[in-house]
């Protein structure tokens, strides 16, 4: 089953309607089930971490951000500046702006990686976006960010790195579809599992390329376990969607905003607004622990 | 929308019955339909052309090819997709059955300029 979830839908399912404040379908919130359903298995503590996006860092038309060089410095000075530190810093991907030559690529990869030092949180996942890995199975990516694909666990939540980026087609690919039905074989259905990954694990829009053509196989083995969430980005926008019970929330991007899927013929940057500068792009909170999760969307303040 | 593909034997048949003086016999066979060929090649980072029209109910066989790297073609709507690889020709046949635009794109990421790598499909009556 496939459910597409507004803003404003998304708001009266989970009955959160202050600002930008969330709750997650991360521990069965926002489905219509969720009252029929036993509480999640408490994490050992609450905690939450940051998901960045799409920094595309490279990029360098000042017509789409004409701070192309400050964006991701001024989101990492924010976090770093939050009240608490979060528990860990995830960047879901597109890192770099694609480029042709492969010694571009690591130049671009070696400037992000010293940005990204600056964080004050040490503790930081990294995942691959096409511009990253696309061209070269992602053998860039990993001599700079380690492996593309992997799990951890984290004061009792299970989260699940896929990548479906390294191959150009956008699949995850047969071998790594085995490694995820093994990684979730005898897992407690009822623990709470949070995935990570880069493009839309459903189809969001094809034809914009806003899809993983084998996602649906990795939707059908994480089907089974109660309280799944899917943290992504690649569409540089919120989007909230549901297939089944498994939520999918996708982030805003660190360089430029796109449209709503579909919503112009042609797919492309959302122009910059000098009168709201750093409008559209920004990065998320995420909260989980024993009363599930919320997600707190903040900008990049100009 | 699904492809549908012409009995390509049974329109030599009926030719072969005409030139046989046989025309009158054949008159309830399905009309002869000739499947046209359109042409589409593709290069970094551009189809050519990237507007295709045709005609509904009209059987056409799109071949593809590309000059230099791999690329994809795909229109997720008509759910028609082909692998163009360097040195081969590759064939997608299809009978619109709708009017409409239907935009395709190449989906294997193919380089700098691959997100602006995209065309469509205007079928009219």
């Amino acid at each position: 089953m496939q459910k597409k979830m507004d803003r404003r839908q998304f708001i009266k399912l989970t009955g959160y309607g202050g600002g930008v404040v969330f709750a997650s379908g991360l521990a069965g919130f926002g489905t219509p089930a969720f009252a029929a359903r036993k509480k999640p298995p408490a994490a050992a503590e609450d905690f939450y971490f940051v998901q960045l996006s799409d920094t595309h860092w490279g990029f360098s038309n000042p017509a789409v951000n004409p701070d192309f060089e400050g964006t991701l410095k001024k989101a990492i000075a924010e976090v770093n500046a939050l009240a608490t530190p979060p528990d860990f810093i995830v960047f879901t991907g597109d890192l770099i702006q694609t480029t042709d030559d492969p010694a571009v690529r690591r130049q671009r990869m070696s400037e992000f990686r010293d940005i990204a030092a600056g964080l004050n949180v040490r503790n930081i996942r990294y995942l691959a976006g096409e511009h990253d890995a696309a061209l070269d199975n992602g053998k860039a990516f990993r001599e700079f960010f380690g492996e593309t694909h992997y799990s951890f666990d984290h004061k009792g939540v299970h989260f699940i790195a896929l990548d479906n980026v390294s191959d150009p087609t956008a699949n995850l690919g047969e071998a790594q579809l085995a490694w995820l039905a093994a990684d979730l074989a005898g897992r407690d259905r009822e623990q709470q599992i949070v995935v990570l990954t880069h493009r839309p694990l459903f189809d969001l829009a094809p034809s914009w390329d806003w899809a993983t053509p084998d996602g649906g196989k990795a939707v059908d083995l994480l089907l089974p376990f109660e309280y799944v969430t899917v943290f992504y980005g690649h569409i540089h926008q919120e989007n909230h969607h549901m297939t089944g019970h498994i939520a999918h929330h996708s982030a805003q991007g660190l360089m430029w905003p796109l449209p709503a899927p579909l919503s112009v013929p042609k797919k492309g940057p959302i122009p910059w607004d000098s009168a709201a500068p750093y409008k559209g792009l920004g990065f998320r909170e995420v909260k989980a622990g024993h009363e599930g999760t919320s997600l707190s969307e903040l900008p990049v303040k100009a | 929308m699904k492809r549908s593909i012409q009995p390509v034997a049974a329109g030599l048949l009926v030719a072969a019955a005409g030139a046989f003086g046989f025309t009158a016999g054949w008159a309830s066979d399905p009309p002869v339909q000739k499947i046209r060929m359109v042409k589409v090649s593709s290069k970094r980072y551009e189809f050519i052309p990237a507007q295709l029209t045709l005609k509904k109910g009209e059987t056409v066989d799109i071949e593809l090819s590309t000059e230099d790297i791999v690329m994809g073609f795909s229109a997720p709507e008509l759910k028609l997709r082909a692998t163009m690889v360097p040195g081969q020709v590759s064939h997608l046949r299809l009978t619109p059955q709708e009017v409409g635009r239907f935009d395709f794109l190449c989906d294997v990421f193919c380089g700098a300029g691959h997100e602006d790598m995209n065309g469509a499909i205007t079928v009219v009556e």
